[in-house]
């Protein structure tokens, strides 16, 4: 019924519009065309002034609205740099905007057509053109070198002392791997993949390198102040891991892996003192990846090394899970401290 | 050539002002006349009407997503009646929405704007403006036509099968689209979306083949290269870039369809899906990537540059004062296309492209700013002096200089890589190239539309529909993406349908209702746009005069409503470039005045 109002009250206003339109066309014949038309002309020119001077209202109005909603200070050192690179654009192209825009309506409005004027003949000088050839050269030059020098630093490789974690996307959640001690990553074999038989990432268990390694999935912990250096991967279709607080991001390919490293600069525990309560560092989907891509959500907890090294020291190295006759702590242990793996697909949540 | 088709359609020529009562003493029949024509002219009108189709099309489908983006607990049980499971309980699904915005962007970047835009205005500028009775064949120049009509049934068909149309983005990244255990649209709806593109892609180089030998080869007599007004070097650049750039996209959709349909591994290795392993190993993902955008960012300038010549064109006329600096537009207009070829890796900053290249195509994409920038300057000091006369043309280009600043400057934001770390593939994205490629294409083709529907179909557009349809479509276009660029600021990813599940993006529910508000309005007034459209090609006020703008280019020396052949006796010569407006005093000189002896130089 509300549609069909809708729809009714649309149709309305288009015939009503359409009406006023036609008649308009007629009084212009009527009262001569020439003068009607100098007068739309008139009426014209007045609405493109106002609408520069609204539409510069409306952007101080709409920042003033929405700064505060967009992401706090970036929580990494690589962000950082994301960020300032970002203002520095800004102030510049903000600069030029609003010259060319000022320009083009003020134009627009004060050379409206006149019956004292004439066009000025001015096809052209080569001064003014190389002017605005030049400077908008320079300025870009500012930009490129400085974005040059800040993605050689953000791309550059990891330092030695970096911890390391494997990020694996798949439709449609998140899974990580650890290296354990030994601070190596185990081989894998995308052909070796058996959640069924507790190997969800594929390693090779004959690797040694493998058998400390720990797997997770939908949560990754990391250590302030600490770089750590991403691994990323995909099982099924292209992700991407999205790093929106600490301004990082990096496609997860299947076939062809991928890094990106960086040093989260607050725990967890700092970002909701701040922020309130339900404050999360979540990791996202960026890249459309099927039907689930929306709810594509990871967590990332931020914390000390104490207290990772305590969450790290409860988890079992999946080669015991998924081997326990080899575990030396078996006998002791139950199995409470597995993993969940079996695959957890995230349900697109309504 | 000409001589003939002169002789053979005299008659046709002097019958056209009432043409409708006399179709059966013509010996062209309504289908040779209408249908398979061979007139570049009607050719053209053939690609706007099925061009404006689709544009209602796909803008119907933004409001469909729009809808469950602003309002997304809400249930519209009109939705259900319509597209049944594909919205259950009145809420559009995830699949839907998906097939939604893919087909929303292919249809809107390759249907409307390059078939509806460049199909167009090349097919009915390029001969009425270089002064040729028609391109250099008008046979393939109806095969064009022909075979986008072909492109256009099979994707439409899409739409209607059962497991829906293609929903893996309109850059249809594989694996996601090679794969049919994926999801729903990856099946039937993708192998058609391929085939559809690979028709299109034959339209477009039968096209464009055309129009490169027709400007080359068919001028008239003194119609030099530099005496050609901007709408036809853009249209030739336009042609260039996409007879050197859609063949590649050919060979990445066909290398994809044999992914998906021969057991080939081009793009294909290592890949577990849902619990199933597969045998493909050694292809590459991202090599898809760049055969895309090696046509994918070209074809943004092949929206881009006909609207910047038509744009520049209505300005000039509109100021009344010849458009500032020919030569350096001319320059810029083939730096861009130069450019537009060295650039196309600037989408692929976070594939894990090697950072070297990374910063060679940071250069090579901020250097396009250099051009831009001259283009913008020229056109300010275009209008700065005129005396301007704002015709619903002149007002949506001048629209299309607000709107190219405005979403060019987000790309220096973009194109840098560091900060493209943080919003790649975010809402600024979308909010970005929805205005300076989206929004400013379509200003310039209302620009163009407004301005050549006289020469098109001898009659008006209402004026004052075309005013609510600048004004309320103007300052839509803003309220709908300026405020989008904060959502993308706050990381937003792009394609998320619900942000509820999140606590870092759903801070933006009312900005998102507003957005769905005016873009519904918005909307509508497209759709006033259409009805005016349709209704002024029969009921318009007539043209009375044949140069109704004072315009200087020759489609004006034709009648008002010429025939196949466009002039009635011989093809004027050209004496002088097309601007010179405001000289020695004089309003405007026709380019097919000779130049007098006492005449200034410029």
């Amino acid at each position: 019924m509300q549609t069909f109002f809708i729809v009714a009250i649309l149709a309305i206003g288009f015939l009503i519009t359409f009406q006023i339109a036609k008649a308009s066309e007629y009084v212009a014949v009527l009262r001569g065309y020439e003068k009607a038309r100098k007068q739309t002309n008139r009426i014209n020119g007045f609405l493109l002034l106002v609408f520069l001077i609204l539409g510069l209202y409306g952007v101080y109005y709409c920042n003033e609205k929405l700064k505060g909603k967009i992401l706090g200070p970036a929580a990494s050192d690589h962000g950082v740099l994301v960020d300032r690179m970002l203002y520095i654009t800004l102030a510049l192209t903000f600069i030029v905007f609003l010259v060319t825009q000022i320009a083009l309506f003020w134009f627009a409005y004060k050379y409206q057509e006149s019956d004292n004027r004439k066009a000025y003949y001015y096809p052209h000088n080569n001064k003014l053109e190389m002017i605005w050839t030049v400077i908008p050269a320079i300025a870009l030059t500012v930009l490129v070198g400085f974005g040059i020098f800040y993605w050689f630093r953000i791309t550059g490789n990891a330092p030695k002392e970096a911890m390391v974690v494997e990020v694996v996307g798949k439709q449609f959640g998140w899974e990580f791997r650890y290296p354990g001690k030994d601070g190596i990553l185990g081989k894998k074999y995308f052909k070796n993949v058996d959640p069924e038989g507790n190997n969800p990432a594929g390693q090779i268990w004959d690797d040694p390198a493998n058998h400390d390694d720990v797997f997770v999935e939908q949560e990754m912990h990391i250590v302030v102040g600490k770089p750590v250096k991403l691994v990323i991967g995909a099982k099924d279709v292209i992700h991407d891991v999205g790093l929106a607080h600490f301004r990082m991001k990096m496609d997860a390919v299947p076939g062809t892996p991928t890094t990106m490293w960086f040093t989260p600069k607050f725990t967890t525990k700092e970002m909701k003192e701040k922020y309130g309560p339900d404050f999360t560092y979540e990791l996202s989907c960026d890249q459309m990846c099927g039907k689930g891509h929306y709810s594509m959500r990871g967590v990332v907890v931020v914390e000390t090394q104490a207290e990772f090294e305590a969450w790290l020291a409860s988890k079992k190295p999946q080669y015991y899970v998924a081997n326990p006759d080899k575990d030396p702590k078996a006998k002791k242990d139950t199995l409470t401290a597995t993993p969940p793996v079996a695959a957890l697909v995230a349900e697109p949540k309504k | 050539m000409s001589e003939a088709l002169h002789v053979h359609h005299g008659e046709a020529i002097t019958h056209e002002s009432h043409h409708d009562e006399h179709h059966g003493h013509h010996q062209e029949t309504f289908i040779s006349k209408y249908v398979f024509s061979m007139d570049h002219k009607t050719i053209g009108k053939q690609f706007l009407i099925t061009g404006i189709i689709w544009a209602i099309i796909g803008g119907l489908f933004s409001v469909l997503f729009r809808l469950q983006l602003g309002y997304p607990d809400q249930s519209f049980p009109i939705l259900e009646t319509f597209f049944g499971h594909w919205a259950k309980g009145g809420q559009i699904q995830p699949e839907f929405y998906y097939g939604l915005v893919t087909m929303h962007g292919t249809v809107l970047v390759f249907f409307v704007l390059t078939a509806g835009l460049s199909g167009t205005f090349a097919n009915l500028l390029i001969p009425l403006q270089i002064g040729a009775r028609d391109m250099a064949s008008p046979f393939l120049n109806m095969l064009s036509y022909w075979f986008f009509f072909l492109a256009s049934i099979v994707m439409l068909s899409s739409i209607f099968i059962h497991t829906g149309p293609a929903s893996g983005g309109w850059t249809m990244y594989p694996p996601l689209s090679a794969l049919r255990q994926a999801g729903e649209g990856q099946r039937l709806g993708t192998d058609l979306w391929l085939i559809s593109m690979a028709l299109f892609i034959v339209s477009s180089l039968l096209g464009g083949l055309n129009y490169i030998s027709t400007i080359l080869n068919m001028r008239t007599k003194g119609m030099s290269m530099t005496r050609m007004p901007l709408t036809i070097w853009a249209m030739f650049f336009t042609a260039v870039l996409g007879v050197l750039s859609f063949p590649v996209l050919l060979s990445g959709a066909i290398l994809l369809l044999f992914d998906r349909n021969l057991g080939t591994s081009f793009y294909l290795s290592d890949i577990v899906i849902n619990g199933e392993i597969l045998p493909n190993e050694g292809g590459s993902a991202i090599l898809y990537q760049h055969l895309f955008w090696f046509l994918g960012h070209p074809e943004v300038y092949i929206i881009l540059l006909p609207a910047m010549g038509m744009v520049s064109e209505i300005l000039s006329v509109n100021s009344r004062k010849p458009i500032f600096g020919y030569m350096a537009m001319l320059g810029s207009l083939f730096a861009i296309c130069i450019l537009a070829f060295l650039v196309w890796a600037h989408h692929m900053f976070v594939t894990g492209l090697n950072p070297f290249l990374g910063s060679v195509f940071v250069l090579l994409t901020l250097l396009i700013a250099v051009p831009s920038a001259i283009k913008v300057f020229n056109w300010l000091t275009t209008l700065w002096r005129g005396n301007i006369r704002f015709t619903p043309a002149s007002l949506f280009a001048i629209g299309f200089v607000s709107l190219f600043i405005s979403g060019g400057l987000t790309g220096i934001f973009l194109g840098n890589s560091t900060i493209d770390i943080h919003l790649h593939d975010t809402m600024f994205v979308v909010a970005h190239f929805h205005i300076v490629m989206g929004v400013a294409s379509f200003f310039g083709m209302f620009a163009g539309v407004y301005h050549w529907f006289p020469k098109m179909f001898g009659r008006y557009l209402n004026n004052t529909l075309g005013y609510i349809h600048f004004w309320v479509t103007m300052v839509g276009s803003y309220l709908i993406f300026w405020p989008m660029h904060y959502q993308g600021l706050a990381g937003i990813p792009r394609r998320y349908l619900d942000k509820k599940g999140w606590s870092s993006f759903n801070q933006f529910g009312d900005l998102d209702k507003m957005i769905t508000v005016v873009s519904i309005i918005v909307f509508a007034v497209q759709l006033m746009f259409v009805f005016n459209f349709f209704y002024s090609i029969f009921k318009g006020r007539k043209v009375t005069t044949t140069n109704p703008w004072g315009a200087n280019t020759l489609e004006w020396t034709t009648p008002i409503r010429p025939g196949h052949g466009n002039w009635e006796g011989e093809i004027p010569e050209v004496h002088r470039w097309p601007y010179d407006y405001g000289k020695d005093g004089r309003e405007f000189i026709p380019q097919t005045e000779p130049v007098g002896e006492n005449e200034s130089k410029h």
